[in-house]
């Protein structure tokens, strides 16, 4: 791979307590591209995404062994408030605040120290152009953003992760909890988002990867129920002439 | 045998039935007889003067609970003055900065707090705060009065908020704390902006709640609160020494006098009784529709 | 960036500072009644009554017997209503198709909620009135502890309900899929799985009544003589407590009696704690 890489792991390994939950993992996430994170459930693909921006951290007893690096800086020695900034993440379920629309993209510009007012609302309205929600809320910034639906609140959350300009963006299984029709608008602007971002994102579903990610990690569970990196590579190879013979099976559905 | 079975399974229904409406029952029955007893007060007194009227003196058949009302809302007042941030302090801390550790100890600490008898409270309030709130130079300060009182009750009412807001705020989905900490909110900006706000009417029915219980308390008020029966006012030019005064409450009031007092007299205090329950009524179910509000508010 | 973590610093110290004040008050009110208390407890502390007297001579023999003799005659009111009540709610209430006992129901549990908010003195206010007055048991156990079941009967129908749903309802399935009677199930399946979360609750009763004071203020009468029936006046450590401290002003005696309360009351909230973690095991 010739690209440039944004975020490299080295021999990440993570442990919950006594529980080791990833093994060994080394990959390169390349810059502006989509690195789809496949395998089966209880694989660790949501550990290792949450692992970019130590939101493994929030559990107790959780320990790691080698490292990442961001722009060839180990996380782990910076400040993780910079890192957070710098990596943003969208969840699983749609999880904007109990506040305004306009408050929810404010919220990150905000604590990082953006008071003046028109600012803000700058910043608000680029990144709901940006996450393609503007049109359908411009009317209404104060509403509830609780008043939207699934998948306008899974890209008001995307709009809320772009306001504080992060260089990747996390995405745990985005789209599950949506139907197919935000599911497609999402990946849409998936698409269009990695001009200015590298993305990252853990999906349970093979058509989903295979039609938006550029890169695919395979992650297994080894005999100790820890996750192991099998394969990673570029989507179009991954997909059509796996290397490993266990990718080969879970992507043909044969596994089991 | 079938059929004898299923007639006695109906049985027990309606006697189990029975059983649940025995507190309805109650409720009702309170209502009735307090009532009742206290139809003659408002009927010779009258609401409007009952209320209004500053002199309590059963002797000269003068009934106005004006004083007692001011000393209920006084130290009510106060304690929440006092207890409200120390209880929310513990709360934050209990929810989300405490580990499950230290929580495990500090969690039953704070409900043996609640378990405490309140008569061991006034005592202690007796022997400990009155000497101490009576070093305050003031002019007829006998230590007695609004500020022991409303410190014994701050104490009374923190493990009531504490456990609430603990619950309310335990309650905030996950999601909401990752969301925030994934854009680079430090912790505490994390509680502060997002987990506090969004736990607000679960807090806010917290105090209500501990204001109904501060408003219902007897027999520690009486120990330390001094009982005279004087609307509370400033002993000197400074406005805060009105919480040296001393005061009685309602509920104290009622359990001062009523073992001897008879006809109109008696009638007054469960006049008084009945504007306390009304009172505590409205508090608890304001506290209530706080609570469902947010209920609602969480899961739409 | 510096001054967000100076603010978190802070802000936490603050709530630190709020914990460890709220600790450092239940320490000091236990230290101080446990420390006065215990330098006058003895065994005949124990074991003689209070004799009356300006600086209240005795002990607190009598006391003990009533306050042990009041418990018990609450909880045989109070335990069968309020588990009965709390059987009903969980397992009859979502069955009920009658649209009138549907709202009978309605109201009862409308009436559990306001029963848990009444303060203590309406409860004695109202048990003076009915009780010791229209019905003429005068100052008596029967009196007050019919006043303070009341008092406990919400505690009981909320630690029932949440004892029978913890049960699961594979069990009520197994049992009813056998043919055996709705109340067969509850009273050989249901209620034996509950057993301990229900008698929490009684436990938690029993010390509501030890530590309630108002109450029997205005319905017990305060008679320091041992209780020898229903009919007898009586008075409660507490409310011996309160007696010793605004009467007779013999503060060391309340202390020591305060000292004993508290005590039990740790122990009850330890029988409480251990019974409710074994549940959760």
């Amino acid at each position: 791979m010739t690209e440039d890489v944004v975020m490299k792991t080295r021999g990440y390994t993570l442990f919950y307590g006594g529980f080791k939950a990833l093994n060994d993992i080394t990959m390169d996430i390349p810059v502006n591209s989509i690195t789809a994170i496949i395998g089966p459930s209880g694989c660790g693909k949501s550990s290792l995404i949450r692992s970019f921006n130590r939101m493994n951290d929030l559990i107790v007893d959780s320990r790691v062994e080698g490292t990442i690096l961001v722009d060839d800086e180990d996380i782990y020695s910076k400040d993780v408030v910079e890192l957070r900034k710098k990596v943003g993440m969208v969840f699983q379920r749609p999880n904007p605040f109990p506040k305004s629309i306009f408050d929810n993209v404010a919220y990150g510009p905000r604590i990082h120290g953006t008071r003046d007012r028109s600012k803000l609302a700058a910043i608000v309205e680029k990144s709901l152009r940006d996450s393609a929600l503007w049109d359908e809320v411009k009317d209404d910034l104060d509403k509830s953003a609780l008043s939207l639906s699934g998948g306008q609140q899974q890209r008001l959350c995307i709009a809320r992760a772009l306001a504080v300009e992060p260089e990747v963006i996390l995405m745990d299984e985005p789209a599950s909890a949506l139907d197919p029709v935000a599911t497609l608008k999402i990946e849409e602007l998936m698409e269009k988002l990695k001009r200015k971002y590298t993305i990252v994102v853990v999906t349970h579903n093979m058509q989903q990867a295979a039609r938006v990610s550029d890169y695919t990690a395979f992650l297994l569970t080894d005999v100790d129920r820890a996750g192991n990196l099998i394969e990673f590579g570029r989507t179009s190879e991954i997909f059509t002439k796996p290397v490993d013979k266990r990718t080969e099976d879970y992507i043909s559905g044969r596994f089991g | 045998m079938q059929r004898r079975k299923r007639q006695f399974d109906t049985a027990m229904k309606y006697s189990l039935l029975f059983a649940a409406l025995a507190s309805m029952l109650i409720v009702l029955m309170i209502g009735v007889f307090t009532f009742r007893e206290a139809l003659p007060a408002f009927r010779h007194i009258g609401l409007e003067k009952l209320l209004t009227e500053p002199v309590w003196r059963p002797g000269q058949e003068q009934y106005g609970i004006l004083a007692m009302i001011a000393g209920s809302g006084l130290v009510t007042l106060g304690s929440v003055i006092l207890g409200v941030p120390l209880a929310l302090g513990c709360a934050i801390f209990l929810s989300e900065i405490a580990r499950p550790r230290v929580r495990a100890v500090v969690k039953p600490c704070i409900e043996l707090l609640a378990g405490i008898p309140s008569v061991v409270y006034g005592l202690f309030g007796m022997v400990v705060i009155v000497p101490i709130v009576r070093q305050i130079e003031v002019p007829g300060n006998t230590g007695f009065g609004l500020l022991s009182a409303s410190i014994v009750l701050a104490i009374m009412i923190l493990p009531t908020i504490t456990s609430v807001s603990d619950h309310a705020i335990r309650s905030v989905p996950k999601e909401y704390r990752e969301g925030s900490l994934a854009m680079g909110a430090t912790k505490w900006e994390t509680v502060s902006r997002v987990v506090i706000p969004s736990a607000r009417s679960g807090i806010i029915s917290a105090v209500v709640l501990g204001l109904g219980r501060a408003l219902g308390e007897t027999i520690a008020m009486i120990m330390v609160i001094g009982n005279s029966v004087i609307i509370p006012a400033a002993a000197s030019s400074n406005p805060l020494t009105i919480f040296l005064s001393r005061a009685r409450t309602l509920t104290g009031n009622i359990a001062v006098e009523i073992n001897y007092a008879t006809g109109l007299h008696q009638s007054a205090l469960f006049a008084t009784g009945v504007i306390l329950f009304l009172l505590i009524m409205i508090v608890n179910s304001s506290a209530r529709y706080l609570m469902s509000r947010g209920g609602m508010r969480k899961s739409g | 960036m510096k001054l967000r973590t100076v603010k978190q610093h802070m802000a936490f110290s603050a709530m630190w500072v709020a914990c460890g004040l709220t600790l450092a008050i239940l320490l000091v009110v236990i230290g101080y009644v446990m420390i006065k208390g215990f330098a006058l407890i003895n065994l005949d502390f124990f074991l003689t009554s209070p004799r009356g007297g300006l600086s209240g001579e005795g002990g607190i023999a009598s006391t003990i017997i009533a306050t042990v003799y009041l418990v018990i005659t609450t909880l045989v009111f109070a335990t069968p209503l309020g588990v009965g009540a709390g059987i009903f709610l969980v397992e009859y209430a979502d069955s009920i198709s009658s649209r009138f006992v549907k709202k009978l129901v309605a109201s009862a549990r409308f009436g559990v909620e306001t029963l848990a908010g009444v303060p203590s003195i309406i409860f004695g206010l109202f048990g003076y009135a009915l009780f010791v007055t229209a019905l003429h048991f005068g100052f008596s156990i029967l009196s007050a502890a019919l006043a303070g079941t009341c008092l406990v009967i919400p505690v009981i129908i909320r630690t029932t309900e949440e004892a029978l749903k913890a049960v699961p309802m594979s069990y009520r399935e197994a049992s009813l899929a056998i043919g055996a009677g709705k109340w067969e199930t509850v009273w050989k399946v249901v209620l034996p799985s509950a057993v301990r979360g229900i008698s929490t609750g009684i436990v938690l009763s029993a010390g509501r009544i030890v530590s309630e004071t108002a109450i029997f203020y205005v319905t017990l009468g305060g008679s320091y003589r041992t209780p020898t029936s229903l009919m007898s006046s009586g008075r409660t450590m507490a409310l011996h407590v309160y007696y010793l401290a605004m009467e007779t002003r013999a503060f060391d005696k309340a202390l020591a009696t305060a000292a004993v309360l508290v005590v039990l009351i740790i122990l009850l909230n330890l029988v409480i704690n251990t019974v409710s973690r074994w549940l959760s095991r």
